[in-house]
């Protein structure tokens, strides 16, 4: 097992002028699950092939422990890509199957059981391993591919978007094995998805990429809580952080009828080419219904109200007095804002909500960097 | 609610008729045609529909698309690959539950899945035909910029091409067109396939299919040996002195007798002028086909056409016309030899094997008796021996690929959504 390392990694593709990977720079730990995630044409998925040895590295280096290998070919980085290909042999055991690589590469065969059994004890395929692929169950028989890769026992397993093609079910319940199945083998593993909610329920860390650019990385509490820019703030949970720009007057922002305090220190950051505005990202969660008159409270006109049984929400518009800002959430233009799913106000309804104390984040409009 | 969609370049209405309300695993006998299938992660069903025969796949709507297009670019870049027909989406079952949608390719006709060349009395030399064939395809993809990410015989359908076989690529779900390969995709590829080839193999000797004596992992070897070699001399610098510039005309006519064609050749003198190098930019393959359908409008695969060429070269010494235009020797040729020899051959058994692949079969066996006679045969007296002799006892290769006579396909579908082959019952 070991560490990968991408010290300022670039990739730029022939005829291309901007790199698809940007001077990477990202420490994956000895047996740590990172994810890396982000939009389409991120650069997640280059990312990943750079390290697979699949696209050449223009600038930078990557390493794998202490080894260079920038230049190494693809079969000699001792890594795996799982699920790549896992169709099965009919002819063939589970456990010729799962070992079948180790043959071709001329590991004793004492070894090779050794190896597949210690496998199929992790995976809950021991009893099946002298039976035909044909009598397991669908699940049985993802797990004998994933044991094709553990059998190998590599430095690194790379997976890259593994359950796009799964039914939403299936993908709930794989993604969980995937991941408990990782902590017990505690092989480092680099994972791509562009699914916000599978990089925050698997990774140990997760690295959030936009446009070639690694955007922020950290635990999926610190992605959440400290949101280094206004594009991971957006981007990280569902829903989305609301997120707009406004004016700052007498040191408070003016959202709406009401007006959110901000901090000095904060204040103090914006420059000039923040033209007197400043970004403030609030959490559906972070609002709290208060009364009619209570002072600085956001008035929000109810659109619709989504229950999911443990929680509810409400998507609305926020009320305003002239120009309401361009408050929005994710890629909707409305507020949303958690509620006691027991107590559900109607569509039209107006709600008064504030932002409990200490949970805004707020951004420089210029730059969009954390304040 | 939502509509059964059909999204195909060349619609057909027939496609209409299929019971798609059903999961694919649970298709009536009756619609479904009985062929041999590779080993594959989805549910894939061949059914019959006009005349042709359609190969169906149950995969993720995004995927299905993906790989549709991914075929229908293939087609444009003239690769060898199964020819897409269509993606179904917006399935229903009679319970209103959704269905994962379906890719629909046109199969190949005369094609022969691994498995059924495998489980035929097999010579070596038909595995280094068949890993040359593979060979040769991945050599074009990657000439292409097309990095497949899953090679493997099961993937790969091959044809009979005179002596040699043709491959061509199945399925592309996990390929991806480049502008252009790095070496890592090119070897990871490779890598791939000599894994993937040497665990099918491995899985035939399971099942006791292959004959003992084969080495798996030699063949698996000899696949990256040969595809070095091949991409070296497609791609490969080459450096001599000045005065000997007729090895430009050599290597042009090295690619030529390898069956591909030079696009464009990049030629080097350094600044003294002593020393040319020289590069192919671009090479296309098909380089036989593409001069006997120039001359006589029959479209075949490279091998056939080189041995028509070589027919047509004779016939045009024989009738001592090699000073006349080629292009009318060729019609005459057409003429007078060629369609005359397989009209020959009685109509229900024409249909055994391609025409190209059948005047190849009748020429070797010309050969064959006339080295036993003693004499040169005529055509016709070597067509009526071949038809007696030989094609009556030979499989339908259009129809049903690669079962021995005789042999029924296995009943029923399977339950779930991995599937095996039939070949092997």
């Amino acid at each position: 097992m070991a560490s990968v390392t991408y010290d300022h990694a670039t990739r730029i593709y022939p005829g291309s002028e901007r790199p698809a990977v940007d001077q990477l720079n990202l420490e994956v730990e000895d047996g740590e699950f990172l994810v890396l995630v982000g939009p389409s044409g991120c650069g997640k998925s280059t990312s990943l092939r750079m390290l697979a040895g699949l696209e050449d590295v223009n600038g930078g280096h990557i390493y794998i422990g202490d080894r260079d290998v920038t230049d190494v070919q693809p079969k000699d980085r001792d890594i795996a890509m799982v699920f790549q290909n896992y169709a099965l042999y009919p002819h063939m055991s589970v456990a010729d199957n799962m070992g079948f690589a180790l043959k071709i590469s001329g590991t004793p065969k004492a070894e090779i059981r050794q190896r597949v059994e210690e496998a199929a004890k992790i995976l809950d395929l021991t009893e099946y391993l002298d039976r035909k692929p044909k009598a397991l169950s669908g699940g049985q028989r993802q797990r004998v591919a994933m044991g094709r890769a553990i059998v190998r026992q590599p430095q690194v397993f790379l997976m890259d978007e593994p359950l796009s093609n799964l039914d939403a079910k299936l993908r709930v319940q794989t993604r969980t094995q995937i991941a408990s199945l990782q902590r017990r083998l505690g092989v480092t593993t680099v994972y791509v998805t562009h699914d916000q909610t599978e990089a925050l329920t698997m990774g140990d860390r997760i690295a959030v990429l936009k446009d070639g650019l690694l955007q922020q990385v950290g635990t999926p509490r610190e992605m959440y809580d400290t949101p280094a820019n206004v594009f991971v703030a957006g981007f990280i949970g569902s829903p989305a952080m609301n997120v707009g720009t406004f004016d700052v007057k007498d040191g408070k922002a003016v959202v709406g009828h009401a007006a959110v305090p901000i901090d000095r220190d904060a204040l103090g950051q914006l420059t000039d080419a923040d033209g007197g505005k400043i970004t403030v990202g609030f959490r559906p969660e972070a609002l709290e219904i208060v009364s009619a008159g209570s002072p600085d409270a956001l008035q929000v006109e109810v659109n619709l109200v989504e229950e999911l049984g443990s929680d509810a929400f409400v998507y609305g518009s926020l009320k305003s007095e002239g120009v309401a800002g361009d408050l929005h959430s994710g890629s909707s233009d409305q507020v949303i804002v958690r509620i006691d799913p027991r107590d559900v106000p109607m569509k039209g309804d107006t709600i008064h909500v504030t932002i409990e104390p200490g949970k805004s984040h707020v951004f420089a409009p210029s730059t969009g960097a954390r304040l | 609610m939502e509509q059964l969609q059909i999204t195909s370049a060349t619609p057909n209405s027939a496609l209409l008729d299929l019971p798609w309300r059903q999961p694919l695993a649970e298709w009536p006998a009756d619609v479904l045609a009985a062929l041999p299938r590779g080993i594959s992660r989805h549910v894939v069903r061949f059914v019959r529909l006009d005349g042709r025969v359609l190969a169906i796949k149950e995969i993720s709507e995004s995927i299905a698309f993906r790989e549709y297009e991914m075929l229908r670019q293939l087609r444009k870049l003239e690769v060898p690959a199964v020819k897409p027909v269509g993606v179904v989406t917006g399935r229903r079952s009679d319970a209103g539950e959704p269905l994962e949608a379906a890719l629909v390719t046109e199969h190949l006709a005369f094609s022969l899945p691994y498995r059924s060349v495998f489980s035929q009395a097999l010579r070596d030399e038909t595995v280094n035909r068949l890993i040359d064939a593979l060979t040769v395809l991945l050599v074009r993809l990657h000439l292409t910029g097309f990095f497949w990410g899953d090679v493997s015989l099961s993937n790969t359908l091959f044809r009979r091409d005179a002596e040699q076989f043709a491959a061509y690529l199945v399925d592309a779900e996990t390929g991806a067109l480049h502008r252009e390969l790095t070496r890592g995709q090119r070897e990871y590829d490779v890598d791939l396939a000599r894994t993937n080839i040497i665990g099918e193999l491995m899985d035939l000797t399971a099942g006791e299919l292959l004959d003992e004596e084969i080495d798996e992992i030699a063949i698996g070897d000899s696949l990256v040996e040969r595809y070095t070699e091949l991409w070296q001399a497609l791609t490969g610098v080459e450096a001599f002195h000045a005065d000997e510039r007729w090895r430009v005309a050599a290597r042009i006519e090295r690619l030529n007798e390898l069956g591909f064609d030079v696009g464009e050749l990049s030629i080097t003198t350094d600044i003294d002028g002593t020393t040319v190098q020289i590069q192919p930019q671009v090479v296309d393959a098909g380089h036989h086909s593409r001069r006997l359908l120039k001359l006589t409008g029959l479209d075949v695969q490279d091998n056939q056409a080189r041995r028509l060429l070589n027919d047509l070269d004779s016939y045009q010494a024989a009738t001592e016309r090699q000073e006349e235009d080629e292009q009318l020797v060729a019609h005459d040729w057409l003429q007078n030899v060629f369609r005359p020899t397989i009209r020959a051959v009685p109509r229900e058994l024409r249909r055994k094997l391609e025409p190209a692949q059948l005047y190849h079969e009748i020429l070797d066996h010309r050969w064959f008796i006339s080295e036993q006679a003693q004499r040169d045969v005529p055509m016709p007296e070597t067509v009526a021996s071949y038809v007696e002799n030989v094609l009556q006892h030979r499989p339908d290769e259009k129809a049903i690929l690669g079962l021995a006579p005789g042999e029924a396909p296995e009943e029923g579908p399977e339950s779930d959504y991995f599937h095996y082959a039939s070949a092997d019952g």
